[in-house]
């Protein structure tokens, strides 16, 4: 059995999965930048005293879920999200969810999904895909940074729907409960919100770990790695932080490209022409970004390994931090009455 | 990002699939293209996986010297540290640690290398012998 599933590539998993099963539930106007910009999905923390894989703990996206709870509820959709303790009951409850012709987003493990090259494969619990179908004791998965669709066996799928460590999924399941079309005045109301939120998050919380704080914070960090722990390892550390901001499902330069192309979209809904100009400056960010990640490859690859070369990563961060705070503070004060 | 600066280096995603990217276009609109891989990203996939195989080949040393069981290699060898081997096996963290010694390691009962040898993919003579099977 097979449902009529439409698969469009994402460059994140879970803005992927949102937009394609809203698609699917009738929501024609979303597109991949919409969902994140409504979902709030830009972030940024650094967690000190937490380590993931032996390096810093830094993530440049919100908590798995909250991208699609968050456009769900915003735009007035029903959701259903379920977590299991039993193994057999999850798998039955996915059985059902396709018998009635519902695709489910889930929530999964990395290190066990077989269709991934062993080069991707960590202890990375917060992937998302849709599965769409089953033929036999094969399921049909629409994974949304693959550019086709897929299949995982039953047994694989159990195993990563079951992964265990950090955020394990317990079986997640998610989907929209209802299916309607929504209207234009809606998605404008959501596309505010979004913005409200994630511009509030970055620039207003007061703890000095999180936002624009947060990439100060990491910036300060940086400049005593070489001292604390030396060269190579304070080369490790920088090529974790490239990866949470560049690996792919990220989107590229810590998602801010994504969020400038939302900007972008959400001009069509909203005119206010405030929204095309921060748009280029997040356009301008995200190739800072990138730069700073050039910057960190020399490190890690060993070519620069002087101090002076941890102190200018660490500026451009700073650089990158009051760039970020001014675009963000834009879009606060856009006055949108 | 422009379009045609997304970048297209060969890299491990070859063997995979092109990510999505987002650029703006020569009118300064955003638009999606396909990126084979970035020379920078695969430099930091590359040492993180090189600091995987060094770690894992200690844990070899370690053992072959009586420092550490072979659960370590195990460890190791899945990427894994103490708190994703309890959340697997259910055993706590200070039991993992404690079979992380060759001597406690020696009296395990074979219920309890069993499920080490069912969470890292081997059998139990395997696990034993650290002997890992073709992966």
């Amino acid at each position: 059995m097979q449902l009529n599933f439409q698969h469009i590539q994402a460059a994140h998993c879970e803005n992927g999965v949102t937009t394609n099963l809203l698609k699917h539930s009738g929501i024609h106007q979303i597109t991949e930048p919409l969902a994140f910009g409504i979902g709030a999905g830009i972030f940024y923390i650094h967690i000190p005293f937490l380590k993931i894989s032996g390096g810093p703990a830094i993530s440049f996206r919100t908590m798995p879920g909250q991208i699609f709870t968050r456009t769900c509820r915003a735009l007035g959709v029903k959701i259903e999200r379920k977590t299991f303790t039993s193994k057999e009951k999850a798998q039955r409850f996915l059985d059902d969810c396709l018998a009635k012709g519902q695709p489910a987003g889930c929530q999964v493990g990395v290190y066990h999904l077989t269709y991934f090259p062993k080069e991707f494969r960590f202890h990375f619990n917060a992937h998302n895909l849709v599965v769409y179908g089953k033929e036999n004791d094969t399921y049909m998965v629409s994974d949304p940074v693959m550019e086709t669709v897929t299949t995982i066996s039953e047994h694989d799928l159990e195993r990563v729907r079951f992964a265990k460590g950090a955020l394990a999924p317990n079986g997640q399941i998610y989907f929209p409960k209802t299916s309607e079309s929504v209207s234009e005045e809606r998605i404008k109301k959501g596309i505010i919100k979004g913005i409200k939120h994630a511009s509030w998050f970055m620039t207003e919380t007061p703890v000095p770990i999180l936002g624009v704080a947060g990439i100060r914070f990491t910036a300060g960090r940086i400049k005593t790695w070489r001292e604390s722990l030396g060269a190579r390892r304070g080369g490790l550390y920088l090529a974790q932080l490239v990866r949470m901001g560049e690996e792919i499902g990220t989107g590229g330069a810590g998602f801010r490209f994504v969020y400038a192309a939302f900007l972008q979209q959400a001009y069509a809904f909203v005119k206010r022409d405030e929204l095309l100009d921060i748009s280029e400056q997040f356009t301008s960010i995200g190739d800072l970004w990138r730069a700073s990640s050039v910057q960190a490859s020399g490190i890690y690859k060993g070519r620069m390994t002087k101090q002076q070369d941890f102190n200018v990563m660490g500026d451009m961060l700073l650089n990158i931090a009051d760039k970020e705070k001014i675009a963000f503070k834009a879009l606060q004060n856009i006055k949108w009455k | 990002m422009k379009k045609d600066e997304i970048p297209q280096d060969p890299s491990p995603l070859d063997k995979f699939t092109k990510e999505v990217c987002y650029a703006v276009d020569d009118k300064g609109e955003y638009t999606t293209g396909l990126s084979r891989g970035w020379q920078v990203k695969a430099d930091a996939l590359g040492i993180t996986w090189e600091e995987a195989q060094a770690r894992t080949a200690n844990a070899r040393e370690k053992v072959k010297n009586r420092e550490a069981s072979p659960i370590l290699f195990f460890m190791e060898l899945n990427m894994m540290d103490v708190p994703i081997v309890a959340a697997y096996t259910g055993f706590w963290q200070w039991t993992v640690k404690r079979h992380l010694k060759p001597d406690v390691f020696k009296n395990l009962s074979v219920k309890k290398l069993q499920k080490y040898a069912e969470v890292f993919d081997v059998s139990v003579e395997e696990l034993k012998n650290m002997n890992p099977n073709a992966a």
